[in-house]
């Protein structure tokens, strides 16, 4: 088990109880993903399993094994914007996890060139965020959550605001790097189309207070591609599960 | 044409004025030619242009400790809330009592080299002070998540984080500074006056006053905003050059 969440609330200091109780466990190497309106603390849950945040009530128990003991992080984030620091370069900003940690600028050097590699910006290193398109500052975002080698990607809306053509090719690169990687992937989305397309599990939350709806296991041939997505298959399962949301837009003001 | 405008300008005023001084006749000691002024500005220039370095050093010595001491204080009162509660209000009153008010005082307790490097100094630091606080505030939420999140140490946090995302925010403030700290140092030479043992651009032009030596006394006035303007021109600078690869402020319009 990669993670497990047991009875996980969160109440913000207002009085608003944002999430829970929640009960969820994901396992190692899985690719899930959180729906939900907004508003649903998809997002509070994915910073309590980040650690960015503290529980009200409830555990959250993340396995720390390996990357740690690789001398790592065990968990990358990418953030709903790129959040790259505007006054370095795409090298510096991909460093920057490591830098933080410590570690030897020659390990460094060869860990950044490979999570680089991997999002296709090799050739970008020296430019400046604002010298990138939002699909490339996503691409860095992404890169930098990869440099640690973690076990677990946690991703909050990462490609919402992007174009749909974007988004596409994206959605695509990232599924081959899950494959090729292996990693545990927690995604948090409002699109339908983009968790059933992505996800092995789709997790559909509620409103005020986030709570599971419910669960669908996404069953389709591996590896997908373009051709998945204009299946029939796809289409019954986003008709599923939009169906399963449906109650958390209907007639809910403020949802 | 901003280039052009403005000396055109410029041209106008002074041959209206050369035109007047010498149609009226007008007398040196009441208004002095532009020509006049111009002669007076090389024939003394061994004077004026070592008054010119006293007040300039003065300036210099001003701003540096207005600039270290601004900076030095937003960063403890972003460490310490108690500091900065403790101590603000009267940073304030610093800034609101008039530095002519506070310059003879400043005086009767203090040499009045070092009187004058304080009053430079008064005038001058509250711009940086409030400025690197409003930058050092103003770090992005998502990025602070992130170092949160990779266990930046409070001193990562300040170099890679706090005092990059504040750096344009201090160039702003230390670019008033510049102009501030001249005209602290300005005050208190006025101030000491005839009665000190100055020998600064400000004291030269109360001299001249008295000696009615009006011709000496444009002169001086002169060069110091010449002074104040190649001041801020370096600062802005300085700023430009530092902010050009990332910030909006420095970016040109086709970018």
């Amino acid at each position: 088990m990669a993670v497990r969440l047991r009875g996980v609330t969160k109440t913000y200091d207002s009085g608003v109880t944002a999430l829970g109780p929640l009960d969820l466990d994901v396992a190692r190497g899985e690719f899930i993903s959180l729906l939900g309106p907004s508003g649903c603390g998809k997002s509070t849950a994915l910073r309590l399993i980040a650690g960015l945040a503290a529980p009200s009530s409830g555990t959250v128990e993340v396995a720390r094994s390996s990357a740690e003991a690789r001398g790592t992080h065990s968990i990358g984030f990418v953030f709903q914007e790129p959040t790259l620091m505007p006054w370095a370069n795409v090298w510096e900003n991909v460093r920057l996890p490591l830098k933080l940690a410590h570690m030897p600028v020659a390990d460094a050097d060869e860990r950044i060139g490979k999570a680089l590699a991997q999002v296709g910006l090799s050739e970008f290193v020296q430019s400046y965020p604002r010298e990138l398109s939002g699909g490339m500052k996503m691409r860095v975002s992404l890169a930098r959550a990869l440099v640690t080698d973690p076990d677990i990607l946690l991703m909050d809306e990462p490609f919402a605001a992007l174009d749909e053509i974007t988004r596409f090719r994206l959605n695509n690169d990232l599924l081959a790097l899950w494959r090729n990687l292996g990693k545990t992937v927690i995604f948090v989305t409002h699109s339908v189309f983009e968790s059933v397309y992505l996800s092995q599990r789709v997790v559909v939350m509620t409103a005020r207070p986030g709570r599971i709806g419910s669960e669908f296991r996404i069953d389709a041939g591996e590896p997908r591609g373009e051709e998945f997505r204009t299946s029939a298959d796809y289409a019954g399962f986003c008709r599923t599960v939009s169906n399963a949301l449906a109650p958390s837009y209907e007639g809910r003001v403020g949802a | 044409m901003r280039l052009v405008l403005p000396i055109v300008v410029l041209a106008a005023g002074l041959g209206l004025w050369e035109f007047v001084v010498r149609f009226y006749d007008i007398q040196p000691y009441v208004l002095p030619a532009p020509s006049l002024i111009f002669r007076t500005l090389i024939e003394d220039w061994g004077i004026l242009s070592a008054s010119l370095a006293t007040t300039l050093i003065t300036t210099l010595e001003g701003f540096v400790a207005a600039a270290i001491g601004g900076i030095a204080l937003a960063l403890l009162f972003n460490q310490s809330k108690l500091l900065e509660y403790s101590l603000f209000p009267y940073a304030v009153v610093l800034q609101v009592t008039p530095v002519i008010a506070i310059a003879p005082l400043l005086l009767i307790y203090l040499p009045q080299e070092a009187a004058v490097v304080v009053c430079a100094w008064i005038v001058a630091f509250f711009p940086v002070l409030s400025n690197t606080t409003l930058g050092l505030n103003s770090v992005d939420r998502n990025l602070a998540g992130l170092f949160q999140l990779y266990q930046a140490s409070p001193l990562q946090t300040l170099c890679y984080l706090k005092l990059p995302s504040a750096l344009p925010y201090i160039l702003g403030g230390l670019r008033i500074a510049g102009g501030l700290s001249l005209i602290g140092a300005v005050v208190a030479e006025i101030a000491a006056g005839s009665a000190g043992a100055g020998s600064g651009l400000a004291y030269r032009i109360a001299e001249s006053g008295y000696r009615l030596n009006i011709p000496r006394m444009f002169a001086a006035l002169l060069l110091l905003s010449v002074a104040g303007i190649v001041i801020y021109g370096l600062l802005a600078l300085v700023s430009h050059l530092v902010l050009r690869r990332w910030h909006e402020s420095a970016l040109g319009k086709e970018s």
